[in-house]
């Protein structure tokens, strides 16, 4: 709306003056100081941001950021996004939800804005647990888990997040998680840059109903060993040594192998551009749980047409071709005078 | 038509009622409504009852394929479809088994005869052909070889054999145009817009169209040709439009006069899908309509865009509506402005697709979780849908609110005639968004923003849009402190948010028109109440009962919630009261809570209007019977 020029803000400038109210130890407050930090950063003005969220531990996000926000209604955060972001092409939008909000209740939403390519940011907080509602399994919680609403272990298999959100065309799609601030700062920052739709999976400790959910891989000392860093242009390698790394088989499925017994020649090289999801789709089911090493960072971003823009060009081109003319339109059936 | 050599004596009528009935494929949509608009074109009053069935193509020639419309065309004012046809036309056995009940003893019927063969007999459920059987003793038939006379006619345009009976429904439009006076040119050039591209097709309907009509004039089947004259209509220009049309031009016009670009999210239900088509070809006035994923991303997507600053609507039948309740209960807690259309539809469930209802007046009232009242408009005719479209915009945006506009499939699909409004008179709708503080803080001394400060007057709400410098705020569902907006789950705040909320809603009353009593205001023995399109047939049935001496007033509300101010007084004037709607009694369970009068339903819930007839036997009963 404004054509001044973006002033300089601190993290500070971008906290509400609302009190936070997740549980102490939550991993949404990593989150949150990560965002207020980053903010700055993006050249973009306070009034210009908008966050919209669903219902949820993760959907109070909005209310803690001193930018427009909606605190909106279960699972549809991602709907009423595209709503403001394609009327509004000026804004930057941001969505926030949780793994219940975004893929059990939302899930249809999220599909649909991730395979339009509609312009807006959406984070991802999976902390494999419904907190809000006091700890039932939730769609990417592990076979077996033991709830309040499930006492002898969930029968439900869980989606693989990133699968899901490849599956369905989405142009930009990364994971990150709550104990590496500079990480997620980075995902962020490439989701903000990138036109089109963007998901952002951010693997978030629910301290209270599903503490530890993510140690396996995301303890400092077991990141070296059990997160595999995806980088454009890059052998895809991990361990404390770069000793393991990924293949693809003659199938086409990603493997884990060890450096030294099939060389690094043999190791698959990341293309996040590549415009065909398969790769990017072996790479996100290399782990489908937390006991296997897992790949985080950008596993796809390719430029394709953006939803609002096309949507808006047809506007334009039809404002060109005719003008808005009420009386003309009135007058565009059959008329006869008495 | 000036055709000299035409020497049929010419019978002048005030009215008639033609009832077009055939197979789905067979076009009798397209062709009553071509009679139709030529006919407005000639300045009759009509109104039209499309009458077809929710399968696209249902089996060929079976009884549950029949597609039917109605048109009544007279030289006077006319406000219903009219009781009963004078003329069936029937291009197959079923529908003429389907659709003789209508036609009184005595009507015409127009038969395709080639189609009453064997196999199509059969399926219709004919044990003996109709026709020869004398079981048609009590009406005037005219037999007429349509199929074949068609394909003969239709040869040298070249189209393949099969193709060419496609053609008879023009072919049947040609005879009833000779039948009744109207001219083919509007028709050729109809015609020739829709089929241009494809010459042969083009040219088979044109000499299809033209022969039908030769056919009337040289048969010496008819006795008589007719002509009905214009109606006289007030001065200024017309045109023939469906409410459907209408609605969407009132949401392009709301637009316009609110100077904010509209914005529909929509998904496609019968019968309410035909406003996101057309306002999907007026991009030009910056119209964005967006196909959402279901019916609950339609409404979000509106949500999302009225926080932008759009106008924004979302168009529904009432299995949608009940989608979208949730979303509504939020758009009533943001309070921000958008429409809900709900084109009412036979339910539950997906009950009647395409047939019309009233049902949905207690889920528009009612339909939601917690206290969360919302305003509801209600179109009355097929081309007072524009102004309604206007009025709901108005509401919603001075009160910032989610507000219910509720027509009906009889309205959608029906046409009228309608005279064009002047642009300049149409009321001027614009909002002021809030660019500027708006509260000190007490604490502080420092300006703010307030986005839950109201006008003293309307109550509304601070509206200030993203892009607002320095006005940055935060609105959700959860209950919020009165003035500032935070969230506060304080019991005594959340008690005076409720009745904020109700109290701007009810003072809406305060600005609306007062409701007005037709017919015998001052001494009727009996009041009718109606709402949305029971209207044509209402005022039709209070004529006629005056005419035969009863005491009548009526009354129809546009605005179900509020009421009118002056409703109360109206309802209590009067010894009787009815309420006709098309559900089991939905307003007069409203008006007798509300009122505390004893309000009468007469209920009609077969998918099809009262006829006038109907409501002047319910109106005779209720003076006669106690």
């Amino acid at each position: 709306m404004t054509d001044v020029q973006t002033q300089t803000t601190t993290a500070k400038d971008w906290a509400s003056d609302q009190e936070v109210r997740w549980c102490p130890g939550c991993g949404d407050y990593s989150i949150l100081t990560a965002i207020r930090q980053m903010m700055p950063d993006l050249n973009v003005s306070r009034e210009d941001t908008v966050f919209i969220s669903g219902i949820g531990c993760a959907a109070r996000f909005p209310y803690y950021m001193n930018t427009y926000g909606m605190h909106s209604i279960h699972g549809r955060a991602p709907a009423i996004a595209t709503g403001l972001a394609m009327s509004r092409p000026d804004l930057d939008v941001w969505v926030v939800g949780g793994d219940g909000d975004m893929l059990s209740i939302g899930g249809n939403h999220l599909i649909h804005a991730l395979r339009r390519n509609v312009n807006i940011n959406i984070l991802l907080f999976n902390n494999q647990i419904y907190g809000l509602t006091k700890g039932q399994y939730s769609p990417t919680s592990e076979v077996g888990k033991v709830t309040k609403s499930s006492p002898v272990g969930s029968v439900d298999a869980p989606f693989n997040p990133i699968s899901l959100t490849l599956g369905a065309s989405a142009s930009f799609v990364a994971r990150t998680h709550d104990m590496d601030r500079k990480h997620m700062q980075a995902m962020l920052k490439r989701a903000h840059a990138h036109q089109g739709g963007a998901i952002v999976e951010i693997l978030q400790n629910c301290n209270v109903f599903n503490d530890g959910a993510f140690e396996t891989i995301t303890k400092r000392a077991n990141r070296d060993s059990m997160l595999i860093p995806l980088e454009h242009g890059q052998p895809i390698r991990f361990g404390a040594d770069q000793e393991r790394g990924v293949v693809l088989d003659d199938a086409g499925r990603a493997k884990i192998a060890e450096v030294a017994d099939v060389g690094v020649e043999a190791l698959l090289v990341h293309d996040e551009t590549d415009p065909d999801p398969s790769v990017a789709f072996a790479l996100s089911r290399l782990a489908n749980s937390v006991t296997e090493p897992t790949p985080i960072g950008v596993f796809r971003a390719v430029d394709e047409v953006e939803y609002i823009e096309s949507a808006n060009n047809q506007i334009e081109e039809a404002r060109q071709a005719r003008p808005a003319d009420l009386d003309a339109l009135l007058h565009s059936l059959p008329t006869w005078e008495v | 038509m000036t055709d000299t050599s035409d020497r049929t004596e010419v019978e002048q009528l005030e009215r008639v009622v033609i009832r077009f009935a055939g197979d789905s494929g067979d076009g009798m949509q397209l062709t009553g409504d071509r009679f139709t608009t030529v006919s407005a074109l000639l300045g009759n009053d009509l109104a039209t009852l499309p009458d077809f069935p929710a399968e696209i193509r249902a089996p060929q020639g079976t009884l549950a394929g029949v597609s039917a419309f109605q048109v009544h065309i007279a030289d006077h004012e006319i406000n219903t479809p009219g009781d009963q046809p004078d003329v069936l036309v029937a291009m197959n056995p079923a529908a003429l088994k389907n659709e003789l009940h209508h036609l009184p003893k005595g009507g015409v019927i127009m038969v395709n005869e080639d189609a009453f063969e064997e196999r199509n007999l059969d399926k219709a459920g004919y044990d003996a052909n109709p026709l020869e059987d004398g079981s048609l003793g009590n009406y005037t038939v005219y037999r007429i070889a349509m199929t074949a006379n068609t394909k003969e006619a239709v040869k040298e345009s070249g189209v393949k054999a099969r193709d060419a009976e496609r053609s008879k429904n023009f072919y049947a439009l040609g005879i009833l145009s000779w039948m009744y006076s109207r001219p083919l040119e509007p028709t050729l050039e109809w015609v020739k817009e829709k089929f241009g591209k494809n010459q042969m097709v083009f040219d088979a309907n044109v000499m299809a169209l033209r022969a039908g009509h030769a056919f009337g004039e040289t048969a010496e089947l008819f006795e008589h040709k007719y002509h009905i004259s214009a109606a006289p209509q007030s001065g200024g220009v017309y045109t023939s439009i469906n409410g459907n049309t209408a609605l969407s031009w009132g949401l392009v016009a709301a637009g316009q006069l609110a100077k904010l670009p509209l914005f529909l999210g929509s998904y496609p239900i019968t019968p309410a899908t035909d406003i996101l088509h057309e306002l999907a070809k007026h991009k030009n006035f910056g119209v964005r309509t967006f196909q959402a994923e279901d019916e609950i991303a339609g409404v979000g997507s509106a949500l999302g865009a009225a926080f932008g600053g759009s106008l924004s609507c979302t168009t529904t039948s009432g299995p949608g509506v009940a989608l979208k309740g949730e979303t509504i209960g939020l758009a009533i807690s943001l309070e921000l402005p958008m429409i809900i259309i709900d084109i009412q539809r036979g339910g539950p469930s997906t009950g009647l697709p395409t047939k019309t209802e009233q049902s949905d007046l207690m889920m528009a009232m009612y339909g939601r979780h917690g206290e969360s009242p919302m305003p509801i408009v209600a179109a009355y005719s097929s081309a007072q849908c524009f102004d309604a479209a206007i009025e709901a915009a108005r509401i919603a945006l001075k009160y910032r609110t989610p507000v219910l506009l509720m027509s009906d499939g009889y309205l959608a699909n029906g046409s009228e005639p309608w005279l064009l409004p002047n642009v300049e008179d149409l009321p001027d709708i614009s909002v002021d968004f809030t660019t500027g503080f708006n509260h000190v803080n007490e604490a502080t001394g420092e300006e703010e923003y307030w986005p839950y400060q109201r006008d003293p007057e309307t109550l509304a709400r601070s509206w200030a849009i993203p892009g607002t410098p320095g006005l940055m705020h935060r609105i959700g569902g959860i209950e919020k402190e009165d003035g500032s907006g935070n969230i506060s789950y304080d019991p005594e705040n959340h008690g005076r948010m409720t009745e904020l909320r109700a109290a701007k809603i009810a003072g809406i009353a305060k600005d609306i028109p007062l409701a007005e009593v037709n017919g015998d205001a001052d001494d009727a023995d009996l009041l009718v109440v109606g709402w949305g399109s029971t209207w044509g047939p209402i005022i039709t049935a209070v004529g006629r009962a005056r005419a035969a001496g009863l005491k009548v007033a009526s009354v129809h509300l546009t605005h179900l919630n509020p009421f009118p101010p002056n409703l109360g007084d109206i309802v209590k004037k009067y010894p009787r009261v009815i309420v006709p709607e098309m559900n089991a009694g939905q307003l007069s369970r409203l008006i007798r809570a509300e009122f505390l009068v004893d309000a009468r339903t007469v209920s009609k819930v077969e998918g099809v209007p009262f006829t006038a007839a109907e409501l002047v036997e319910a109106i005779q009963g209720a003076i006669n019977n106690d």
